[in-house]
């Protein structure tokens, strides 16, 4: 059977197992739309949350980051793991003894204050928005690269079936069809690492073979150790060494900067804290991020690997081939453009960092430019260097050099010539990734329309059966909206998502954290300290990414500071801020008080208590 | 019949006290938590990565440093959620045993506060 065969029997297959679960999980009350009844059990939450926070991003692009960026790639290693450990610790069990159903819900009544709701909708409304964008897109291009159909058509699929189990099951739907999600994934992404593993080192396990020596067959006699023979490769070929640290860029304070920002706009991110909201008690919440961040690191633990195994494979499968000799797989992601071949005219394939390198990528240029520029390459050639233009020079002052990330997961499995049904399980995987996420984030938006804004400043006196109908009716709208962006997406898609991660570092975190943890805080202060960290945040990457406006330095730091990194600095504006106004306001009222001591007090473990003390 | 008036007010100020300790073992234990977060994700990973990088992963060819970034911080992170679970489950039921002790000492059914 063909790739694309395979690939029809596990997307369709996943995607009936989805909508089964949809049709078993179904809701009628509010409890069960926002927060699941509170009846997940721990390592169920554990999974689905896994599955919530593992994007199509982390799935599909990471292990091609760090394949690119060696040691640096670290940054989204530890920042997307780290966060966890923040908000197990540090948010997770209070709000959960809060006991809610959104975060604008502990940002309001914490600071008594329905501005500082607003503020948190607002945030809320535009970290998952953008972030949604990035999800419905990757669903889009997953089924145009894999079924090879067109990625409207794709994003239209993906929005039909996350519609079903959304307005049918919302959170209840949604955790349930993340559990099924995970193990979809997690399967997609270790199969090939575990052959891959075996077939390069003899070692089956991935986490440990990228350790260890390579078979005499695929190092040229001798069993030499993988790392080793990759750093002597790359400095071969004019790249820095894939273990050493901070080259180039990527110092030591932007690496720190981007770590940190990382893990604290983890903390932040509202569709992650309200998967916390789900489980039956205060002690399950603690024991649900412990069981999160096993099944992430299940396959954090695991991209690394297949990111060393694919930068070796990627630099020995194509140096030196001749152009008849090019692989399969070779040609078949050329057409998309993501990986490209512009010969010297020696037929021969050169991969490398210097002037030499005939690899690009099209990035951002359209059909037509790249056609322009073969056309003058080959000019060039045919001419012998006197007419034309030559390709390499132009793609390289371009900054394309080197294939594209994202392709370098899915391509690997075909460097290592394993099956098709593998190739095929990964796009099946990539797509769970993609939906779950986007899920999570779609309940989320939800949320902050039909309770933050309809039910607790709009119209407070309204039937629980009023409140399921706003909520069904505004998840609908928003899985709309959602595919309206995937077929239509914002132009710079990781700066966005890059700005998502930035805006809840510097806005959520302190304000919750600052609630659970000081009495004294009241909301004008907060609200100053939200509203200054969103704008310094938002400035400098709109400055930045958009506006072309060099990164800056600050006069604290050596290099200037990455775009990613400035989340971290954000937050610590926002601390900031938030403590030296706090003595010029009165403290918050005695029942604000007793509130707090209520989060903090421990929940007695034979008598739970499901809600907590304010009406919902 | 007890003086349930000096009772209360004496198994109160011990409520207040036991709440208090609650509250800051709980910080203590976070803190230490967290401070082994920070050493493995940011001491050994990136600030220290270097000099760590001289040395092997016992038993693999892995730059310790470079380890610790890719891998071991991760490692480390799941051990102290872990721990993090495992004291507060401690803590939690030291809380409730101290308060069924008081509530027995007064002489009355427990009371869940609110």
């Amino acid at each position: 059977m063909s790739v694309k065969a395979w690939t029809f029997v596990f997307v369709g297959g996943s995607f009936l197992l989805y909508l089964l679960i949809a049709w078993w999980s179904r809701v009628r009350d509010t409890r069960g739309f926002y927060v699941a009844g509170r009846e997940v059990p721990a390592a169920a939450n554990g999974m689905a949350t896994a599955a919530d926070w593992m994007s199509a991003a982390s799935f599909l692009s990471m292990a091609g980051m760090v394949a690119t960026m060696g040691y640096s790639g670290s940054v989204y290693l530890l920042g997307w793991t780290g966060g966890f450990v923040l908000l197990a610790l540090g948010l997770a069990p209070y709000l959960r003894k809060f006991g809610h159903f959104t975060v604008p819900d502990f940002v309001g009544d914490r600071y008594d204050s329905q501005v500082a709701r607003l503020v948190a909708v607002v945030c809320a409304l535009l970290v998952s928005f953008l972030y949604v964008a990035a999800q419905m897109r990757g669903v889009g291009v997953v089924f145009s690269r894999f079924l090879e159909v067109d990625i409207t058509v794709g994003v239209l699929i993906g929005m039909a079936i996350v519609f079903v189990y959304a307005t049918l099951g919302g959170m209840r739907g949604i955790t349930w069809t993340q559990v099924a999600q995970y193990w979809v994934l997690i399967t997609a992404f270790l199969l090939p690492a575990f052959a891959i593993s075996f077939k390069l080192t003899g070692q089956i396990l991935p986490q440990l073979g990228w350790g260890g020596s390579l078979r005499p067959e695929y190092a040229g006699g001798s069993a030499v150790p993988l790392l080793e023979r990759l750093n002597a490769t790359l400095e071969e070929l004019g790249f820095a060494s894939y273990t050493a640290a901070f080259v180039g860029a990527w110092d030591m304070w932007n690496v720190f900067l981007v770590a940190a920002s990382l893990m604290v706009g983890t903390a932040g991110l509202p569709h992650v804290i309200v998967r916390f909201y789900t489980v039956r008690t205060v002690q399950a919440a603690r024991w649900s991020g412990f069981w999160a961040l096993v099944f992430i690191a299940l396959l954090y633990l695991t991209a690394p690997a297949t990111a060393a195994f694919s930068r070796y494979l990627l630099l020995t499968t194509l140096n030196d081939r001749s152009g008849s000799e090019l692989p399969g797989w070779f040609r078949n992601w050329e057409r998309t453009g993501l990986i490209l071949w512009l010969d010297d005219g020696d037929g021969k394939v050169r991969f490398s960092n210097r002037k030499d390198n005939e690899i690009f990528r099209c990035g951002r240029l359209t059909a037509v430019e790249l056609a322009e520029i073969r056309a003058e390459h080959q000019r060039w050639l045919d001419s012998g260097g006197s007419n034309g233009t030559d390709g390499r020079a132009v793609l390289r002052a371009r900054g394309l050099s080197g294939p594209d990330n994202d392709i370098i997961l899915l391509a690997t499995s075909e460097m290592a010539q394993l099956s098709g049904w593998i190739v095929a399980l990964v796009a099946a995987g990539g797509l769970a990734a993609a939906l779950s996420t986007a899920s999570g984030l779609l309940l989320v938006i939800s949320s902050s329309v039909a309770h933050d804004l309809y039910f607790r400043v709009l119209r407070p006196t309204a039937s629980e059966k009023e409140r399921l109908q706003v909520g069904r009716a505004s998840i609908a709208v928003a899985v709309v909206v959602a595919g309206i962006l995937g077929i239509y997406p914002p132009a710079f898609v990781s700066e966005v998502v890059a700005f998502a991660f930035s805006l809840a570092a510097a806005s959520f975190f302190p304000a919750i954290v600052l609630g659970i943890f000081s009495k004294r805080v009241s909301a004008v202060p907060v609200i100053v300290g939200m509203v200054v960290g969103i704008l310094f945040c938002g400035g400098y990457i709109t400055l930045c990414s958009f506006l072309k406006m060099a990164p800056q330095t600050f006069g604290i730091f050596p290099y200037p500071v990455n775009p990613q990194g400035i989340g971290i600095l954000g937050m610590v504006l926002n601390f900031g801020v938030t403590l030296v106004l706090t003595p010029f306001f009165p403290a918050p009222r005695r029942e604000i008080q007793q509130l707090v001591d209520t989060v903090r007090e421990p929940e007695d473990p034979i008598a739970p208590r499901q809600s907590s003390t304010v009406l919902h | 019949m007890k003086d349930t008036g000096r009772d209360v007010v004496r198994s109160g100020l011990s409520l207040v006290r036991l709440r208090k300790w609650y509250w800051r073992v709980n910080l203590i234990a976070t803190g230490l938590l967290l401070f082994v977060w920070a050493l493995v994700g940011f001491g050994a990973s990136i600030f220290f990565v270097q000099p760590l990088n001289a040395f092997r992963l016992p038993g693999t060819h892995f730059p310790l440093g470079f380890w610790f970034a890719q891998q071991g911080a991760i490692v480390v992170f799941v051990g102290v959620i872990l721990s993090y679970c495992f004291v507060m489950k401690w803590l939690d039921r030291s809380f409730f045993e101290a308060r069924r002790q008081l509530a027995k000492q007064r002489g009355v059914e427990e009371e869940y506060e609110r």
